[in-house]
């Protein structure tokens, strides 16, 4: 029988960190990340855990440490949260770059200024380009199931390259849900040993990392970068089978909810998909056709198989939780890009909500669904880009 | 050397031959030449600790001349050189551009 | 503590852990600063460098200069990425996946280490992790083309700092980088110059044996940027030396002491004189810079032998 607890994303994915055990974590306090660390410094304080903790004195170090100790040759997985994502921006590029296989859990807040701790997506979509791969969750369940996944989809032979597993600062790293956790045996079985590869600490055979690397290759290291990328796909649905098989949770690279009928649909990332659906359920009731679509894997961004799911509607509302300021939010421009080779494809909107953790409400979910159904019955013009739940219109 | 072409299985910023940076001969920058006149040796090794490009060869102890591959002619073997009886083991000559 | 022998005649018979065919310029002194370094050190030695002119000339494309296990991650972070690397190190002993010893070294230039990089190097050395950080100190940014950095002394001309009509040459001192690592409190500080080889290979060799976070300021001439000759790195660092504009001590244990004392004290003049970057300082109208320069100079020195003779009464 499936044991339930109810903890909140920041227990969840401290629990995680617990039952894998890495051999380093190296971080620095940052809300809401830090109640994560902090719980897992317990944990190793108690000895639940043999881990070395490094307890740095800045992100850039954080990622540093971690850089250094995957180089080393073992499992390293850290945490961060908005600005600290920020001050990690040069070292998240060399931890990719040198193949580390790093994991760390991203709680996401808004960026500074002005200073806002609460959740928002600009941190993990302003590191989208990073060479990291992105796995997004819904709720705690969803990062904690994400996160055990990212240590075999980064440790991969054919992949070797850091994950960050996003869960949504404060509204699900700091409320109570409902989560299943596996067992640690079994975690510890799903997740293996670590084989390290060109390990640093191997002194008969030493090597070096980092060169420089000028015209002559590194136009072609990049490319390779890209084409590794590629494997992502194949290695995160296999790995998703096996957890599956582990714990009866099935995930793709997106989740697709009731799309196949629907004539509108809403893409949404992590939490605000959990009201969305409450609503589209709601709205299903009255007759009208909605769908959604919840990306998992953001990066690498599964174009394809995201505009089969969608080419079919009439009109599409992207929710980006995070702007681009003078240009379309990040979402937004990867539909976009997907549906663009489809000759039929539908009207796109791009809605920008919850900036700096604004909540986003029910209400907000059944607007948007107002306004493609207006769309639809050609009662309204589409407009590309607006905000919505502003005061101003209080 | 050839330039290693990248692809997916090769990119990885790691080198794994240890010190294979000894078959760039970066002799060829050299101006100015080492000249070793082995009389006036007093064998006190000091060339071969001070010379940055690992150009000093010395066996059994004693200095025997220099590894014309990689010296580049800095002269700190030479301006160091304490020799013997005021003459030094170590002078430096232009290179023969030909 | 056993100590191998640093007599030149010993250690002739080793390797040296740095190979040839690297692209430092010619008579680079960082060059002279690691395989000293690198001699004096028996252990198997895991390395690292920030982005700067060691890391570039020895490590490009598919070329390494470097026979030991060493790694570059960016150019402020040295001190830090290392310290991941030994932090791997303790957690796969204690894990039972390594047995062998050995030992972790930074090798950083004064821009990595005075300013971009001290944050993170206050950080390991406030942790304790067990390294050796060798600062090769050539008092600018060499790499990027003799910008001033933290490091560069006073009156130096710089390409940021350049000696004009209106402002002559850099008129901020040098940061005393070798009292913010002894303010960590750590086993052991010292500086060391190429031209003291034994002096420099001891301090390497005692500071290697001391677990703990260890720092080495190690002066490290660059004629390029000194606008000096390309032989003279040993000849002008032994005048550093004794001119006392570079003193050699170390800190143990928070004991201060002078390892070596010039028989003569010889006027900073003597070491600025060979050097293009000071050339403007010898004109009349910059007379008083030279006088500073001086005065600072003695200052300090008089400081140290003032510590050093507290010390020794036991107050």
């Amino acid at each position: 029988m499936k044991k339930m607890t109810a903890v909140t994303g920041n227990e969840a994915l401290a629990e995680a960190l617990r039952q894998i055990n890495p051999d380093v974590c190296a971080a620095y306090p940052i809300t809401p990340q830090t109640d994560m660390m902090q719980r897992f410094s317990d944990f190793v304080a108690d000895g639940l855990v043999d881990t070395e903790m490094m307890l740095v004195e800045s992100e850039h170090s954080a990622m540093s440490a971690c850089i250094g100790a995957s180089a080393g040759g073992g499992r390293v997985a850290t945490a961060t949260s908005g600005p600290g994502l920020a001050l990690m921006w040069e070292m998240l590029y060399v931890a990719s770059g040198m193949r580390c296989p790093i994991v760390m859990a991203v709680v996401n807040r808004a960026l500074s200024a002005p200073l806002n701790i609460h959740c928002d997506h600009s941190d993990a979509m302003g590191a989208r380009d990073s060479g990291w791969i992105q796995l997004w969750s819904e709720n705690a369940q969803e990062a904690y199931d994400n996160f055990i996944m990212a240590f075999r989809i980064a440790e991969h032979p054919g992949i070797r390259l850091p994950v960050m597993v996003c869960m949504d600062g404060f509204i699900i790293s700091h409320s109570v849900g409902v989560m299943d956790f596996l067992a640690d045996d079994k975690v510890q079985r799903f997740v293996g040993n670590f084989t390290p590869q060109d390990a640093l600490l191997d002194v008969e055979r030493p090597v070096s990392y980092g060169p420089l690397i000028v015209t002559d290759q590194y136009h072609e290291y990049k490319k390779a970068q890209n084409e590794i990328m590629d494997s992502v796909f194949a290695v995160t649905e296999a790995v998703a089978s096996e957890f599956e098989y582990l714990s009866g949770r099935r995930y793709g690279l997106f989740e697709s909810y009731r799309l196949e009928d629907a004539e509108i649909g809403i893409v949404v990332l992590n939490s605000a998909a959990g009201t969305c659906k409450d609503i589209i359920d709601e709205a299903r009731e009255n007759g009208v056709k909605v769908g959604l679509l919840k990306p998992r894997l953001f990066r690498p961004f599964p174009y394809a198989a995201v505009a089969e799911a969608l080419s079919h509607l009439k009109v599409v509302c992207v929710l980006d939780r995070s702007d681009s300021f003078g240009a379309f939010a990040p979402l937004y421009v990867e539909i976009a890009a997907s549906l663009y080779p489809r000759e039929q494809r539908p009207v796109l909107l791009n809605r920008i909500y919850g900036l700096g953790g604004r909540d986003f409400m029910p209400e907000h979910v059944e607007a948007v669904i107002n306004e493609m159904t207006d769309i639809v019955s050609r009662r309204i013009a589409a407009t590309p880009k607006k905000y919505i739940s502003l005061r101003q219109y209080y | 050397m050839k330039t290693r072409i990248i692809t997916k299985s090769t990119c990885k910023p790691v080198i794994s031959e240890p010190g294979n940076s000894a078959v760039y001969k970066t002799g060829a920058w050299r101006s100015l030449k080492p000249v070793f006149e082995a009389a006036h040796c007093s064998s006190c090794l000091l060339c071969w600790l001070y010379c940055p490009d690992m150009s000093v060869i010395v066996h059994d102890g004693k200095m025997e001349g220099f590894d014309l591959d990689y010296c580049k002619g800095c002269g700190i073997c030479a301006l160091e050189c304490p020799g013997k009886k005021g003459e030094k083991a170590i002078t430096m000559v232009k290179e023969d551009i030909l | 503590m056993t100590t191998s022998s640093l007599k030149l005649k010993d250690l002739v018979n080793k390797d040296i852990r740095l190979a040839p065919g690297h692209r430092m310029c010619q008579g680079c002194g960082a060059a002279i600063v690691v395989k000293m370094a690198l001699l004096a050190i028996d252990k198997p030695v895991v390395a690292c460098s920030p982005t700067g002119c060691l890391e570039v000339t020895t490590c490009i494309s598919d070329s390494t200069a470097w026979k030991i296990p060493w790694i570059h991650s960016a150019f402020e972070n040295a001190a830090v990425t290392l310290a991941g690397v030994e932090t791997m190190y303790r957690a796969l002993k204690k894990r039972g996946k390594i047995s062998q010893d050995m030992t972790f070294v930074v090798f950083a230039g004064d821009g990595g280490t005075y300013d971009i990089g001290l944050q993170s190097l206050s950080g390991v050395m406030e942790r304790g992790h067990d390294l050796l950080y060798i600062c090769y100190d050539n008092g600018a940014y060499m790499n990027t083309g003799t910008q001033r950095s933290g490091a560069t002394p006073f009156g130096a001309s710089t390409t940021t700092s350049p000696a004009g009509s209106a402002v002559p040459g850099k008129l901020q001192l040098r940061k005393d980088i070798v009292k913010i690592m002894a303010a960590h409190n750590i086993p052991y500080v010292a500086q060391a110059s190429p031209s003291h080889h034994l002096d420099l290979m001891r301090k390497v060799q005692k500071a290697v044996s001391i677990s703990g976070p260890k720092f080495i300021n190690i002066l490290s001439p660059c004629h390029r940027g000194w606008r000096s000759k390309a032989d003279d790195a040993i000849t002008i660092s032994k005048l550093a030396v004794n001119t006392c504009f570079w003193p050699l001590y170390e800190i143990e244990n928070g004991k201060m002491k002078l390892t070596h004392v010039p028989k003569e004290k010889l006027p900073v003049a003597d070491f600025l004189k060979p050097q293009g970057r000071f050339a403007h300082l010898f004109r009349p109208d910059n007379a008083w810079m030279l006088e500073d320069a001086q005065r600072q100079i003695d200052a300090e020195w008089a400081a140290l032998q003032a510590t050093q003779a507290c010390e020794a009464s036991g107050n």
